[in-house]
């Protein structure tokens, strides 16, 4: 009941509050560091340590393989914490503040209420990533030369993708509780928790990890997949916002 | 017709019965004074109202539609309400808050104009239209808290604490605002300054402790409940001498008082049970309290000693 205006609402929110403007910046500053630090690192060891000539002889020439690794290992890094610190507010506060009962008491369905709010976030990751991807591919290309654009749009959306899993599991976070600082602090264990289970034999092949693990190999022009891990990460993303939204449709306000 | 009806209605935090079978009726276009002392559940009901809260008992319809079922939602669009601490989103003008709430109620565009302009010029905000709500007085957000419940030209609307945070200017002029509502909306309004019912108020409903005391037109209430008032105001100087002799009453009152209360202006203040006794014998103690009064006659009672009398008593169920 009444998504587009839901919609709207944060999307203009996130304009203001000036998430938009930080997650793309952050995302792109990576975007463009990435290949910049894998071109670059061995002059830097070189230069910086007495026994950097040795050291650079043992490390092989950086390639367009590095360049990507080293965007792909920033921008989920820093991808995750903001996707932690974006979302982990957007219920919590608001049921404490009391904005969400005014505007719930209203014909505004629960519902919609929150997946405006996990719609608006993913376009702000949909964006920073267009626009962090750009730069990188851009970078890459005048340091490193061509790579393949159809595996670099794979990547970025598997990229993508891991991160709405982290965006979904901290709004259901943030809806259980009306303390941001406990939502960020759940959601953080989520983080911890699924980082371990990856690293486990076995059931690690399942976790969201393995989605970048895919992307790694994309950008190696390897034609390796982990689909359980994507099909997992999207079940996280749809089962996150369910169980969000039946726990909200439940509580008081 | 009914706009307002609550039957039995029950809910509990823990063990504290926030509502304890309350039972209304609220005539359409009255304004309703639902009036109780702090704790008494004004909010825990209106809040059931509301459809924020789940009631573990009871039933309670607006304007014919039961909230406390499944398809209580449709009520909402029938609804304008203000708690009794709006908060609103510190980034967006007022301007912004009430187009959104229009666009909540489904509004076109030119309705949303025409609202906008309409509800910001009633609520004394024209000049603040395009400032961010964020940087808003308390006053200024309460008014503004009147203005959004009113977007929808609701044909109920519930004010939780409406005044509670308004200066004595801004509370005078949100009672106005709320006595012209009358005849065009219901006004469910919870309080617990009785003098602001006693302006606005046509039908008062008295709760404590989750169940409710009285409910009645405020004339009637007013004739039928309230016992004679006595007034002896004191001359200056004898605040310690007026204050010593109420506390005398209230530590060993004469049979025939029901209360004893000094105000402000230095005056006490007795409410009798006894009016021929009253009559008879305080004149008598007051002669032997060597006060020097200024003012010593029977008053008019007030919903306040209505209210204290049958809060006091916990019952005078109707």
């Amino acid at each position: 009941m009444r998504f587009g205006t839901a919609l709207r609402k944060e999307w203009l929110e996130q304009l203001r509050s000036y998430r938009l403007l930080i997650t793309a910046v952050v995302l792109t500053l990576f975007g463009l560091l990435s290949p910049l630090i894998a071109r670059y690192t061995p002059d830097i060891i070189r230069l910086a340590l007495p026994q950097g000539e040795e050291i650079t002889k043992l490390i092989p020439p950086p390639s367009a393989v590095d360049s990507v690794a080293q965007y792909l290992k920033n921008i989920t890094q820093f991808g995750v914490l903001l996707a932690l610190l974006m979302a982990m507010g957007l219920v919590a506060q608001e049921k404490d503040k009391g904005t969400a009962a005014l505007m719930l008491s209203k014909p505004l369905g629960r519902s919609a209420f929150l997946l405006a709010k996990f719609c608006s976030l993913a376009l702000t990751f949909t964006l920073s990533i267009v626009l962090a991807g750009a730069a990188g591919y851009y970078y890459t290309l005048v340091l490193f030369g061509p790579m393949d654009l159809g595996a670099w749009l794979g990547l970025n959306a598997l990229v993508l993708v891991f991160l709405l899993v982290y965006v979904s599991l901290t709004l259901l976070c943030s809806t259980l509780t009306r303390s941001q600082v406990l939502a960020g602090g759940l959601a953080t264990g989520v983080w911890m928790a699924l980082s371990l289970l990856g690293a486990l034999p076995g059931i690690g092949d399942y976790s969201p990890r393995q989605v970048i693990g895919w992307a790694t190999a994309l950008g190696a022009g390897s034609l390796e997949t982990h689909w359980p891990a994507l099909g997992l990460s999207l079940a996280l993303i749809v089962g996150g916002l369910a169980g969000a939204c039946a726990i909200f449709n439940r509580q008081e306000l | 017709m009914t706009a307002v009806r609550i039957e039995g209605l029950r809910k509990t935090f823990g063990r504290v019965k926030a509502l304890d079978g309350l039972s209304l009726a609220v005539e359409a276009g009255s304004v309703f004074g639902f009036l109780g002392p702090n704790g008494a559940g004004k909010t825990t009901a209106i809040r059931i109202l509301t459809g924020l809260a789940r009631a573990h008992g009871g039933q309670a319809w607006l304007d014919g539609i039961e909230v406390t079922s499944r398809g209580g939602r449709r009520a909402a669009s029938r609804l304008g309400y203000l708690p009794q601490d709006p908060a609103f989103y510190p980034w967006m003008t007022a301007a912004e808050l009430l187009d959104h709430v229009g666009r909540v109620f489904g509004l076109s565009a030119g309705e949303r104009r025409s609202r906008t302009a309409e509800l910001l010029k009633l609520s004394g905000l024209e000049e603040a239209a395009r400032r961010r709500v964020g940087g808003f007085s308390g006053g200024m957000k309460q008014r503004l808290g009147i203005a959004q419940a009113l977007v929808n030209r609701p044909p109920i609307l519930l004010l939780d604490e409406p005044v509670s945070s308004l200066d004595p200017f801004g509370r005078k002029e949100l009672l106005d605002l709320i006595e012209g509502l009358r005849g065009q909306c219901t006004v469910f309004m919870s309080t617990h300054i009785l003098a602001d019912v006693e302006r606005v108020c046509d039908t008062v409903g008295i709760i404590d402790r989750g169940r409710l005391v009285v409910q009645s037109p405020k004339k009637e209430l007013l004739e039928k409940y309230a016992a004679p008032v006595f007034e002896a105001a004191a001359d200056r100087g004898q605040e310690k001498a007026l204050k010593a002799w109420v506390e005398g009453l209230i530590m060993s009152p004469p049979p025939w008082l029901n209360s004893a209360a000094l105000t402000e202006e230095l005056t006490a203040r007795l409410l009798v049970n006894d009016l021929e006794a009253a009559k008879r014998e305080l004149p008598h103690l007051l002669v032997r309290s060597s006060l020097v009064l200024t003012r010593y006659e029977m008053v008019r009672p007030s919903l306040e000693d209505v209210f204290l009398k049958l809060v006091k008593e916990g019952g005078g169920r109707t």
